[in-house]
């Protein structure tokens, strides 16, 4: 299926994702500074794209350093597990007709694997910090993602069961007459909450919340290991974000244009979205989010799971 | 649920409104006149420092930063020797200036007095006496403080009456 040489598509994929999640540490700056009336960085080259080159240089010239008390081979392994865990979901990732690193006939259960290994890195980085509120954000990060990675599974099985298989390039080839995202409306939106959840963005970054855990399971790191979390966590919404796209709205297929601009347009539509979202919305109590996701999104998603299987029994 | 997508919709709407950051550099901000900002030394309207080194500024400073020594010239007017301000350690308070019985000592809408060496921020009186009366045109001390100095005897001032003799008062 793959056209171009594997190693040159894995190549290709990582750096394309890479360069995505730096440019958004611009976009987002600049996108919150647009919705609270302000400019955001606009000063280092043109409108502040340079920003991006000056914050890496700068995290890479950062002292690393490893405090005296924390436990050393794990707090070494956890910023890389969440860069790792991501990659690897970049790989099922269809972004054009071909262009796709490891078309695999499971794509979509190594996807959900893939974003549930990512919740070791931050408990073991909450753990082996030795600090109270790293533990206890790596705490909040384990029951959270836990909950919510149920029904963000659940929530994906009416669209198998509609397109029949769990390949993404055919999962969005059965979109060619309808996008998903019109017969599983309610699978869509639980997906696009449960994926807030899962990448620990605002509305739910209970992990880190600043203004109660410091910054949470990432308090004891600094330089480019904070740096790892941090494009891990934006790697994170372009994956969530990619995968809406693909799973709901047809990823490459659209008219006029090329698929690859189709599926960039719409990554990029969600990640605004995220942004969106952020500039916009608090921060609920942790008990709030676990009853939510418990009481609330879970039944949801099964009663969605229950009415498409129903629809989709009658109908064939 | 609905309000979470109104107040979305609603920052959303924030995309269309004007931005409110001044961009400084190149667009200067509104400064009031009397906004407090670097302190000059005025001038009479005939060209002569205002400052009579009363020394009230520097006692009026809350940070001790207006260092000054007074002097007098051959006509016995009275004048600072020097006249030293640490901008290194001033507030900008403006109590210097309303301790100045002569509108000598003023600030100015002006604040742009970074440096790279903190050495610099010391002015001394050449970097402080500007060529004109600031804020205060037309006023000139020596015309209506009716005191004597060289060149000019109690009452001969412009807005001065001769001073009256006590004698002639007498019963």
């Amino acid at each position: 299926m793959t056209s171009p040489h594997p190693i040159l598509s894995i190549l290709g994929v990582a750096i394309v994702a890479l360069s995505i999640a730096a440019f958004l540490i611009w976009v987002e700056r600049r996108l919150l500074a647009l919705w609270q009336d302000r400019y955001g960085p606009n000063r280092v080259g043109p409108f502040g794209l340079l920003q991006v080159a000056a914050d890496s240089i700068k995290i890479f010239m950062k002292e690393d350093w490893i405090p005296p008390f924390v436990d050393r081979p794990v707090f070494i392994l956890a910023p890389a597990i969440v860069f790792v865990t991501v990659l690897m979901s970049f790989a099922v990732l269809p972004v054009a007709p071909g262009i796709i690193v490891s078309d695999l006939s499971v794509g979509l259960l190594f996807f959900l694997a893939m974003s549930s290994l990512g919740v070791y890195s931050v408990v073991l980085a909450g753990w082996s910090s030795n600090n109270k509120y790293a533990l206890l954000g790596g705490l909040r990060a384990a029951a959270q993602m836990l909950s919510y990675e149920v029904f963000m599974g659940l929530s994906l099985m009416g669209v198998v069961l509609l397109a029949g298989t769990f390949s993404l390039p055919a999962i969005v080839e059965a979109q060619r007459t309808i996008w998903f995202v019109i017969p599983q409306f309610p699978g869509f939106v639980l997906f696009l909450i449960a994926g807030l959840a899962e990448t620990r963005r605002i509305p739910f970054d209970l992990p880190e919340a600043e203004s109660e855990l410091v910054a949470g399971y990432h308090s004891e790191y600094s330089g480019m290991k904070f740096g790892m979390f941090f494009v891990g966590e934006y790697m994170g919404v372009s994956l969530i974000s990619a995968m809406i796209s693909v799973l709901f709205f047809g990823g490459w297929l659209g008219p006029v244009l090329p698929g690859v601009v189709w599926f960039f347009l719409k990554m990029f539509s969600f990640i605004a979205f995220f942004v969106l979202v952020r500039a916009a919305l608090p921060r609920p109590r942790f008990d709030q989010l676990m009853s939510w996701g418990w009481k609330v999104m879970l039944p949801l998603a099964l009663i969605n799971l229950l009415a498409t299987g129903a629809a989709v029994l009658a109908w064939r | 649920m609905l309000s979470i997508l109104r107040t979305i919709w609603y920052v959303f709407l924030h995309s269309f409104q004007k931005r409110i950051t001044v961009q400084y550099p190149e667009q200067k901000p509104y400064l009031a006149p009397r906004y407090r900002g670097r302190i000059i030394l005025s001038r009479d309207p005939d060209g002569g420092e205002r400052c009579v080194a009363c020394n009230l500024c520097a006692v009026a400073c809350p940070v001790g930063c207006i260092a000054l020594q007074a002097t007098e010239d051959k006509n016995g007017r009275r004048y600072p020797e020097f006249f030293r301000i640490n901008f290194s350690r001033c507030i900008f308070c403006g109590y210097c200036e309303e301790a100045c019985p002569t509108y000598a000592i003023q600030l100015t809408p002006d604040f742009e007095i970074g440096e790279f060496h903190r050495k610099n921020l010391v002015y001394e009186k050449e970097d402080l006496l500007i060529n004109g009366p600031g804020k205060h045109p037309g006023y000139n001390f020596w015309q209506i403080a009716g005191v004597k100095i060289g060149g000019k005897d109690k009452g001969e001032a412009a807005h001065e009456a001769a001073p009256v003799d006590v004698h002639t008062l007498l019963p």
